[in-house]
């Protein structure tokens, strides 16, 4: 590792620090942000997102050499962790370090892409459904319950064999259309007790349309819920995402993604353990970081936990 | 009289009941003419269809499970608004017929400015940039008379007193410089000087604006304030209308006797007796009495009563029509024995 590499990762770590120091010195301001703090584990997973999210970004910088260079086949295949490789190297001579850099780019932005498709199209359903009622609801409902019906991965193996290779842009789209029905449910039922409060009653009186209640008076008003769903969804979809890679159908190699690298290196475990460890450590760190920020998102937006809270911080 | 704004005529909103247990009559052929400038009072216990009555003008009655029957008609200058399309009918919601709600703690929307939701009517109706349509907020905070409305428009609901929210509620519904304005019980959530300052304040906006309004409330003590005219409503009928002095000064309708006779007054001559109330409560929409809706609770009643529904009278003093009563007191006087 190079002395480029090396301070980019210092920069990086700092960066995190700092964004978590940051925001606990604003966590006073408001209770929602002192209810986000009091999960102790939160301060933890925001750390361990900034952390990522600043090697995403910053790949170029931070990883010492490209995402699948193969450095010299023959003598540095399989390397252990030393401190010009410091994962190590793996089948093909790579660095698994630059690699798992470059990887969290894809695997982030996977996460984060299909969540966002599946978070738009399961508020839209849901607050339409929840909203219009009759017929419309019946109907869309029914194919919720079909889309929790079905088996995920049966959906994606089912791509698979009709188009061999998935482009990039469509395996992202297809989770993200494979996803969104919990959020869906989530939405209808908050919909259906706002569409009764008085303030959508106000705002039909004052001429305004179904379309502009939608989008202005009922939707903005579920987003607490709505943004831990997606918290929490970006876990389950990177693990996903993993999984599929990791059986060949996910993101096609050679491009790094923590699923496929884990693939790559399955074969060598006993060999050359570092080279799955690492993605797979990556992984979970990254998913326990996601729940724990989820869960204290969900206690942060929602004023009803603060007595719940107040109690428990007497006792402890 | 001054020009004719609105015309209902035999107004009827039913709701089906859940597993068919038959139809509730809320409002069951109501009928009144509303002219520019005028002020006319619906009073009535709860239950009584006042608030579906003003809820149906507007239509926002929710279908199903209710529905407003075929014959029923509510013309606004001229235009049927029961066979309007729903993009001409919100046309006139907010613009032409605004409405304000019973409750100002929670018919402002929690995650918006103020100031966006009073702008919002404006920027739906005449299409007012984002820009104007914060200066017209701003400036119809200043007319509601809410304190330094340049900080104000940026606040949220929370940040505002019970007293100020329904200050911002009227905002909204004269942003658009309406015709006719709803109110339907504007101070029942209010403590009594709020009260005052609110229903001076929607009289002031009235000369300033000139705008009819239809003021919906329980309480009496309002109506002979600030109303020309005075509907009283019971099971879903108007049992009484005549202009306010008239009404105040010669109650007809045993149930109006009755309410009268509830208001308490610091200048009876006993002032230590109990508070007059009437015997019972309004009976379920699902199943009015037959014969008059009011018998079973009226000290008067006799066998005609419970037969024959009465149909409204004219009581005959001034103009015709101007006091009507729904009573068989009317044809028969001398019944008129005993005094609730």
């Amino acid at each position: 590792m190079n002395l480029r590499a090396t301070l980019a990762l210092l920069g990086a770590l700092a960066l995190a620090l700092f964004v978590v120091g940051e925001a606990r010195r604003h966590a006073a301001a408001t209770p929602a942000r002192r209810r986000f703090f009091r999960h102790r584990p939160a301060a933890w997973g925001l750390f361990v997102l900034s952390f990522f999210v600043t090697l995403a970004i910053a790949a170029p910088w931070v990883a010492p050499y490209g995402p699948s260079v193969t450095l010299e086949i023959v003598t540095l295949k399989n390397q252990p962790p030393s401190l010009l490789h410091p994962l190590g190297t793996d089948l093909y001579s790579r660095d698994v370090w630059s690699r798992l850099v470059y990887g969290s780019r894809v695997s982030l932005s996977i996460g984060a892409l299909a969540m966002l498709v599946a978070v738009t199209v399961g508020a839209v359903v849901g607050a339409v459904a929840g909203y219009v009622r009759r017929w419309v609801d019946t109907a869309l409902m029914r194919l919720v319950d079909v889309g929790l019906a079905v088996p995920r991965i049966f959906l994606m193996l089912m791509a698979i064999a009709l188009w061999q290779r998935l482009p990039l842009a469509l395996f992202v789209l297809l989770i993200g259309l494979t996803g969104w029905f919990g959020t869906s449910r989530l939405v209808r039922a908050e919909v259906l007790t706002l569409r009764e409060r008085d303030f959508v009653a106000a705002a039909r009186g004052l001429g305004a349309g179904p379309a502009r209640i939608i989008l202005r008076h009922v939707l903005p008003n579920v987003a607490a819920p709505i943004i831990v769903s997606a918290a929490l969804g970006i876990g389950n979809v990177m693990l996903l995402e993993a999984g599929l890679s990791f059986l060949g159908i996910g993101v096609p190699p050679p491009l790094p993604s923590w699923g496929n690298m884990i693939a790559d290196g399955a074969a060598q475990l006993a060999t050359a353990p570092w080279t799955t460890l690492f993605p797979g450590l990556a992984i979970a760190l990254v998913v326990m970081a996601l729940n724990a920020v989820g869960d204290a998102l969900r206690d942060a937006l929602d004023p009803r936990r603060e007595a719940e809270w107040d109690t428990d911080g007497a006792t402890l | 009289m001054t020009e004719l704004l609105l015309r209902v005529r035999d107004l009827r909103t039913y709701f089906v009941t859940e597993q068919g247990r038959g139809t509730a009559r809320a409002v069951d052929g109501v009928s009144f003419d509303l002219h520019a400038g005028e002020t006319l009072g619906i009073v009535g216990e709860s239950g009584c269809g006042k608030t579906v009555t003003s809820l149906s003008l507007l239509r926002l009655i929710p279908e199903p499970p209710g529905h407003i029957l075929p014959g029923s008609f509510i013309e606004l200058e001229g235009r049927n608004l029961l066979t309007l399309a729903p993009k001409a009918l919100r046309a006139i919601r907010g613009n032409e017929m605004a409405m304000i709600f019973q409750e100002p703690m929670t018919s402002l929307n929690p995650v918006f400015t103020v100031g966006d939701q009073i702008a919002e009517a404006a920027i739906v109706h005449q299409g007012l940039s984002r820009r104007a349509a914060r200066a017209r907020a701003i400036e119809m905070l200043k007319l509601v008379g809410l304190p330094d409305p340049e900080t104000r428009v940026d606040h949220y609901p929370h940040q505002l007193s019970g007293g100020m929210r329904q200050r911002v509620m009227i905002a909204m519904a004269l942003v658009c410089g309406p015709k006719v304005l709803i109110a339907d019980e504007p101070t029942t959530a209010l403590d009594v000087t709020i009260q005052a300052q609110i229903l001076e304040l929607l009289n002031r906006l009235q000369d300033e604006l000139g705008m009819a309004v239809i003021l919906i409330t329980h309480d009496l003590g309002i109506v002979a304030g600030t109303v020309d005219r005075v509907l009283v409503m019971y099971a879903g009928q108007v049992v009484e209308s005549a202009p306010t002095p008239e009404l105040f000064a010669r109650p007809l309708h045993p149930y109006t006797e009755g309410l009268l006779a509830s208001v308490p007054r610091l200048d009876t001559p006993h002032p230590r007796r109990r508070l007059h109330s009437i015997p019972g409560q309004v009976p379920a929409a699902t199943a009015w009495p037959a014969g008059c809706r009011f018998h079973p609770r009226c000290p008067y009643a006799w066998d005609r009563c419970t037969v024959e529904e009465p149909p409204l009278l004219d009581a005959g003093k001034g103009e015709p029509a101007s006091h009507v009563v729904r009573c068989w007191l009317l044809a028969e006087p001398a019944r008129r024995t005993r005094q609730p």
